[in-house]
């Protein structure tokens, strides 16, 4: 008797499992909100080997500027096995990181005698975390989420600065009058959690108002429908995905796509109050103890500049690689994302990949001050030292191959992009 | 037998109607913009966006998944199913091994069941979505003989971790299920264990294992489909229900291609193991109540 009322129990655990498993699942298929604002990629082995073919083989147009004084090209490294090593991302494949599939692709990597596997990510992958643990070689990740793992204990170091600004926006449409941080006082506010939302704390804390009080702050999934829906008043967008998300829905009333006169877009770049996002990290401790790992880097670093600058000056080419190295969001969806993700790497004015001392000072000052809803803020301590170097980027300059690349692109303009609906 | 199955079909396809009707129904009453009950958004919205018509949804599968050109989405979903079908099949397989051996050691030593079974039911509480990340970095660590891990073989493990369960309490339930008196009459014969568990245990606990590894077939397609989309794993039906989920501002209806590729999935597993226990059953002799 003994038994069955044992067995009973476990019947009714079983089924409870059953169900929260169903339920978990549930969960994550509804609502891919834990996802990092970013969306990125997946080892290129199991990537369709489709060759976007497009890929132009004439040099990419040295436009001007920099004469090749400091790019040496006549350096050929030596290679008898490349240097496997792999990357990674903080999304799936998407043109956010197309400079990586481009070095990949046009074999600047190989050149510089690597072997990169590029790791795409996921729901649950925290991409410094895999980076801390060994599982990848190098990490792309935002300075402000990076910061708090290190102060969390991972020993790791920010080489590579490749987005000069931050792309994050405030969307609402024009009949809400939000053209500043000022008009969320009172409004619905929806912002992405996990990281990605203290832009939106440190504009309330900027302009006086109490994110507790002053504003009501609502949770948004990485879409925006609750925009749409009119769930919330103004939206948590990245220039370069969630704002074109929305440009290529019908607007029922007019049949055709929105259009950006319908909205409303406060850009905290612009308010001053944007933090640094795509940069890559490596491991600190590697990089100042293993010489073959700080060769790694910079070769890595030169290479990825090297497909940072071929994307900037054929934008349709890396769209094609990034399309071939299968995205899930359409062809003018990676157009414009690869437009917009130039904007942000392109100018750099200190050249590319360097990191800017008082941007970065600003990205810690926000992460310090900014209190969230709960009080907390991004870091309690100002990060120790050794977060960032530039030693890497001023030797990988050394190292870019390419005849007299402009590495701060200084004539850098934008192409137009039109969006289809569905971004396709 | 055959009516008896036309009969089941035409029930199942009811069932589905049935399913659709109440879906659209509801899309018909329900408050388009949703409501609040006790002062939380529970009810749910009907807007096309949150709702969208089933006929939309069937319509969206005959187009393209980037609606630019393309094979139709149902055939590209199709083989994400197929990718995460494979996977789950292994971490069945993976699964039921793991849990009958589990069974077969607990029903043999009984300091093996008080031992185990406390840590087999806490495995359960652990929730799927902490492990994924540490199991799909066994991928670079280990290697078998040189057989390189990969990242999908962690998936399978994954599913194999919840698919295990039932088969190891139900098992283990069948193995003791075998009347005393027939015990008995082994021990009389002098017959091994072995031999008492093969030709009185095992088929005795037929009817206990075959429903657990129905449940076994379910969780192990929801273990792949979960760990997929928290290690956004590629080739896989959890990646395209993330993926497809976030073009839902413009096109919301894709996400339902996805979701129906995982339901026929489960379904396609479910029916392989209805067919084993048919094959299982079938020379069964009918018992005899006391």
């Amino acid at each position: 008797m003994r038994t069955r009322k044992i067995t009973k129990v476990i019947g009714a655990l079983a089924a409870l499992s059953l169900v929260a498993a169903a339920c978990g699942g549930d969960d994550d298929a509804a609502e891919p909100a834990d996802a990092p604002a970013d969306e990125p990629a997946d080892a290129p082995a199991d990537a369709p080997a489709d060759e976007p073919a497009e890929a132009p083989a004439d040099e990419p147009a040295a436009d001007s500027e920099m004469p090749a004084d400091g790019t040496t090209d006549d350096m050929v490294v030596e290679c008898d096995t490349p240097r496997e090593m792999s990357l990674q991302l903080q999304w799936f494949t998407q043109a956010q990181f197309a400079g990586y599939y481009a070095a990949q692709d046009q074999g600047f990597y190989k050149a510089h005698c690597l072997d990169v596997t590029i790791l795409e990510g996921g729901l649950d992958i925290v991409p410094q975390t895999q980076l801390a643990n060994g599982d990848a070689d190098f990490a792309i990740s935002w300075v402000g989420k990076a910061l708090a793992s290190r102060e969390a204990g991972a020993d790791i170091v920010n080489i590579a600065q490749i987005f000069q600004r931050s792309g994050t926006l405030q969307v609402s449409f024009v009949d809400k009058g939000i053209t500043s941080p000022a008009d969320f006082a009172g409004k619905k506010i929806g912002n992405w959690g996990f990281g990605n939302e203290y832009e939106v704390f440190a504009a309330l804390g900027s302009v006086g108002l109490d994110p507790a009080a002053d504003v009501e702050l609502v949770g948004q999934n990485f879409d925006m429908v609750a925009l749409l829906e009119g769930e919330i008043d103004a939206a948590e967008a990245m220039t370069y995905n969630e704002y074109a998300q929305v440009l290529e829905t019908v607007n029922p009333a007019t049949g055709e796509l929105y259009q950006p006169s319908d909205f409303n877009v406060v850009n905290y770049t612009d308010e001053g109050v944007g933090m640094l996002q795509d940069a890559i990290w490596a491991d600190a401790g590697k990089l100042a103890g293993d010489a073959e790992y700080r060769d790694l880097a910079v070769s890595f670093v030169a290479a990825s500049m090297e497909g940072w600058i071929y994307c900037r000056d054929n934008v349709e080419a890396c769209q094609q690689i990034v399309l071939g190295a299968g995205p899930t969001l359409g062809a003018s969806h990676q157009l414009w994302q690869m437009n917009e993700v130039n904007k942000l790497v392109w100018p750099s004015a200190n050249g590319i990949g360097f990191i800017d001392s008082a941007a970065w000072d600003n990205t810690v000052d926000i992460s310090l001050n900014s209190p969230n809803l709960e009080g907390g803020t991004v870091l309690t301590a100002a990060p120790s030292d050794g977060a960032y170097t530039n030693e890497i980027v001023e030797e990988a300059w050394t190292h870019i191959m390419t005849d007299g690349a402009d590495t701060t692109g200084s004539s850098y303009a934008p192409i137009e992009v039109t969006l289809n609906e569905g971004g396709n | 037998m055959i009516r008896r199955a036309a009969r089941r079909t035409i029930l199942f396809c009811l069932a589905l109607l049935l399913v659709a009707g109440a879906w659209e129904l509801y899309k018909l009453v329900g408050p388009e913009g949703g409501g609040s009950l006790f002062g939380t958004r529970m009810i749910p919205k009907t807007s096309d966006r949150a709702m969208p018509h089933i006929w939309d949804m069937v319509q969206r599968l005959g187009e393209p998944e980037n609606r630019g050109g393309g094979d139709p989405i149902w055939v590209t979903v199709g083989g994400y199913a197929w990718y995460t079908f494979r996977l789950s099949l292994v971490g069945l397989v993976l699964g039921v091994a793991v849990g009958i051996g589990l069974a077969v050691l607990m029903a043999r030593f009984k300091f093996a069941e008080r031992g185990l079974l406390p840590w087999i039911i806490m495995s359960q509480t652990v929730p799927l979505i902490a492990l994924a990340p540490q199991v799909v970095s066994w991928s670079g660590r280990i290697s078998i003989f040189g057989w390189e891990w990969p990242r999908w073989a962690s998936v399978c493990v994954l599913a194999a971790f919840l698919a295990f369960f039932p088969v190891a309490v139900g098992t283990l339930r069948g193995l003791k299920s075998a009347p005393a008196a027939a015990l008995e009459l082994m021990d009389s014969y002098a017959a091994s264990w072995t031999k008492t568990l093969f030709k009185l245990r095992f088929p005795a606990a037929v009817p206990h294992i075959v429903p657990s590894l129905k449940l076994a077939a379910t969780l192990s397609v929801v273990g792949v489909v979960v760990a997929e989309i928290s290690t956004g794993i590629r080739g896989g039906i959890g990646r395209a229900v993330l993926s497809y989920q976030q073009a839902s501002t413009g096109d919301p209806t894709k996400v339902y291609a996805a979701v129906l590729g995982a339901a026929a999935l489960g379904l396609l597993l479910f029916g392989l193991v209805v067919l084993i226990d048919v094959l299982l059953m079938r020379n069964r002799p009918q018992e005899v109540s006391a």
